[in-house]
């Protein structure tokens, strides 16, 4: 193949997928492919990332995604450096500004956010030399996680191209689903999302999704089940009366997983709520569930991502 | 007592006699004495040489928040004054809430003696709706008119109670002041940051439903019915409140409305655009472009009264935070008038004398205030504009003391070449 067509990362930052192209999205899945590797040997390290600063500033807590982004430093080599917002300047009331002017002062190679309002990577990423990684933004994007799942469903279907792929739950307050639906059908995936109609958001068909109502006819036939998530405290908002009955609604059991392809895999991104939108059966299925896998998975994507971006900011040294 | 001064050889556009010509007009005593095709300047008169300029009744902004008291950091009368006239606006209202909030007549008359002492522009302060905004008693309405407040507004809040509208929309008639509502329903609004639609949806930021508007103006429209009196719809953004506003106008109704150069030229999608720059943030928020297109109608077909800019500002330091963290609001004073010349009136999506109407006579018919007019016995109040000129909108240029808008660096043909308030030119510093 000629150099040309070889696809190169070229973006300093990876701050949602909805700006990528179909070909960076597959690049970031091949190249984590070579990275799945390591964490199969027994010394899980290598050198890529040697000398490089990784700084992982959490201004919201998450146990998944944290430890998940420190593995794959730690794998790849990085000095890594937590910050979260219980430690931090940033409960003293320091402005963000601040924040990523001080951070810029220490010279990081790379800075991985999770922050609870939409925007604030992209925030950081316009005023910092250092490549910005989004590990969540509030109820926008989630990019690593929706690689991550892509990746899963490749190791399991081949493909992603013409599968049909159900996505349940909170569709209004959920980055995974934005990232997810986006990914999805950037590479010909066809989605349908379901939920109660509380919690779906205003004119999301423009996302090119299918919008099903019922649990049954959105997982009919479906290769790929995602449960999303939801969120207790929703119920006081008035978006849902209470669990039991949302578990009627949209909790998926093991007679209801008969409706789709007698294949279909079933993921969730954790932390799951069992006996509110997934039963422990489902959750817990040897031939259907893959939710520990998206957990390994997650580990081979983010090595993957910053070993990218820490090439681009190699190049423009 | 000033000279004479007379205006010579503009084109002089003045919708409220249906002028549109070139016209000569004397200004002597703080008023408009005489308009004739060609007059000559009498003894001892100053001459503005107007050939090549248009001379419309001065542009009065019915939506400015000048700051003071309380906010001096973020503008002031004599700042937000220099704004309005470097953005070609010979009048200002400013709304009440300031700190302590204007709702009795001592800030009233702190605003308008600041104003006296140093002015570019006249001020008309807008009292509030009720005592310290809180929606629950009605402020002074009379003491405050005696000290010359044109109108009462909560805004920055609604009037969430229907019984506290309907006993404004009352007594307000007692003093003949217009009630102003920023509409929105707290219940389906709260903790919105942008338009509730496409783009919140593709963004994950919480939405301002256009229907907290809309509900908010179908009740008060239906209290109007039964009270009479005068509304007016601040910052009107929906298709559908614009839809209301337009069948009561038809029933006949006391009611008028404005809406602002954001939301003709900007639609919700700009918060991606600008990769979620503050500067799209206000309130109402930016809407659809279905919203959009509405209230360009309502502008051709004479729905909407007024064009104001909702003059805004913020300090930088709180406008640069995290998009769901910043104050809503833009400024607009100095950029309202060259956007509307060139992006409503060179495309042909309004006449320019339309334009003039939805700046001068219509904003002082919808608040009842001198000007608007150049016949005869009208105050002395002018704004020049050039067609011509070319525009870079650079807030490192603004009079005013904040920088907060959407539209620094756009490129504009047309825009402001003076005022003249009381039969002087305004000459800043």
């Amino acid at each position: 193949m000629p150099a040309a067509d070889t696809p190169r990362w070229t973006r300093k930052d990876l701050l949602g997928i909805a700006e990528l192209s179909p070909a960076e999205i597959e690049l970031v899945l091949d190249t984590a492919e070579s990275f799945r590797e390591v964490g199969e040997r027994p010394i899980k390290k290598v050198p890529t990332l040697r000398g490089k600063t990784v700084v992982n500033l959490f201004f919201e807590s998450s146990t998944r995604t944290r430890s998940s982004f420190e593995i794959a430093e730690k794998r790849l080599s990085a000095d890594s450096l937590n910050f979260s917002a219980s430690s931090s300047s940033l409960s003293k009331g320091e402005s963000l500004v601040d924040t990523a002017l001080n951070l810029q002062a220490m010279a990081p190679d790379l800075i991985v956010i999770r922050h609870a309002y939409p925007g604030t990577p992209h925030f950081l990423a316009r005023r910092l030399k250092a490549g910005v990684i989004n590990a969540g933004d509030g109820a926008h994007e989630h990019p690593t996680q929706a690689l991550l799942d892509a990746f899963t469903i490749r190791q399991h279907k081949g493909r992603i191209a013409g599968l049909k792929v159900a996505i349940v739950g909170d569709i209004e307050h959920s980055r995974v689903l934005r990232s997810n639906v986006h990914l999805l059908r950037k590479l010909g995936a066809r989605v349908v999302v379901a939920g109660p109609r509380t919690m779906m958001p205003a004119a999301i068909e423009a996302l090119g999704v299918e919008v099903a109502y019922s649990l049954a006819e959105a997982i009919r036939d479906a290769d790929v089940i995602m449960m999303l998530r939801i969120q207790l405290e929703r119920q006081s908002r008035m978006l849902f009366p209470s669990v039991k009955e949302y578990f009627q609604l949209f909790g998926l059991t093991r007679a209801r997983l008969a409706a789709a392809k007698d294949d279909v895999i079933v993921m969730h991104p954790g932390p799951m709520n069992r006996g509110v939108e997934i039963a422990s059966d489902v959750a817990d299925s040897p031939e259907h569930s893959v939710i520990l896998e998206q957990v390994t998975h997650g580990v081979s994507v983010r090595m993957a991502v910053l070993y990218l971006l820490a090439g681009v900011r190699e190049e423009a040294a | 007592m000033s000279r004479p001064l007379l205006v010579a050889g503009g084109r002089l556009v003045d919708p409220s006699q249906g002028l549109d010509g070139r016209f000569d007009l004397l200004l002597e005593d703080g008023k408009v004495s005489r308009v004739e095709e060609r007059l000559e300047a009498p003894e001892g008169a100053e001459t503005l040489d107007a050939s090549g300029l248009v001379v419309a009744p001065g542009f009065i902004d019915i939506h400015v928040h000048l700051r003071e008291p309380g906010q001096e950091y973020k503008e002031t009368v004599e700042s937000g004054t220099a704004a309005a006239a470097a953005g070609g606006f010979t009048a200002v209202a400013c709304m009440a809430n300031t700190d302590p909030v204007n709702d009795n007549r001592s800030v009233t008359e702190l605003i308008l003696s600041e104003a006296r002492r140093c002015a570019t522009a006249r001020v008309y302060p807008i009292g509030a709706v009720s005592k310290g905004l809180a929606g629950e008693e009605l402020a002074e309405y009379g003491e405050m008119a005696r000290g010359g407040i044109v109108a009462v507004s909560d805004d920055g809040k609604p009037v969430q109670s229907a019984e506290l509208m309907r006993r404004a929309l009352l007594y307000a008639q007692h003093y003949g002041l217009p009630v102003v509502q920023h509409a929105e329903d707290l219940h389906l609004a709260a903790g919105g940051v942008m338009h509730e639609g496409e783009w919140s949806t593709r963004l994950g930021l919480p939405g301002l439903p256009g229907a907290a508007e809309d509900v908010m103006v179908a009740r008060d429209l239906l209290l109007l019915e039964e009270t009479g009196g005068r509304y007016h719809v601040a910052h009107l953004s929906t298709a559908r409140t614009l839809e209301l506003v337009r069948r009561a106008k038809e029933r006949g109704l006391g009611v008028t409305c404005e809406v602002t150069p954001h939301h003709l030229l900007l639609t919700d999608e700009e918060v991606w655009k600008s990769q979620f720059s503050t500067d799209t943030k206000m309130k109402p928020p930016l809407r659809a472009e279905a919203d959009r297109q509405a209230l360009l109608a309502g502008l051709a077909d004479g729905t909407v009264d007024a064009i104001a800019s909702d003059h805004a500002p913020h300090h930088a330091d709180e406008k640069d935070v995290e998009f769901s963290l910043a104050p809503f609001g833009i400024v607009g004073l100095e950029t309202t008038v060259a956007l509307c010349l060139d992006r409503l009136v060179r495309p042909g999506l309004i006449a320019l004398a339309r334009l003039v109407e939805l700046l001068s006579t219509g904003p002082a018919r919808a608040f009842a205030l001198p000007g608007g007019s150049l016949k005869p016995g009208s105050p002395a109040d002018l704004t020049l504009l050039d067609l011509e000129r070319p525009v870079k909108i650079d807030t490192a240029a603004f009079r005013s003391k904040s920088r907060n808008t959407p539209f620094h660096g756009w490129e504009l043909t047309g825009g402001p070449a003076g005022t003249v308030v009381g039969g002087r030119r305004i000459t800043l510093p």
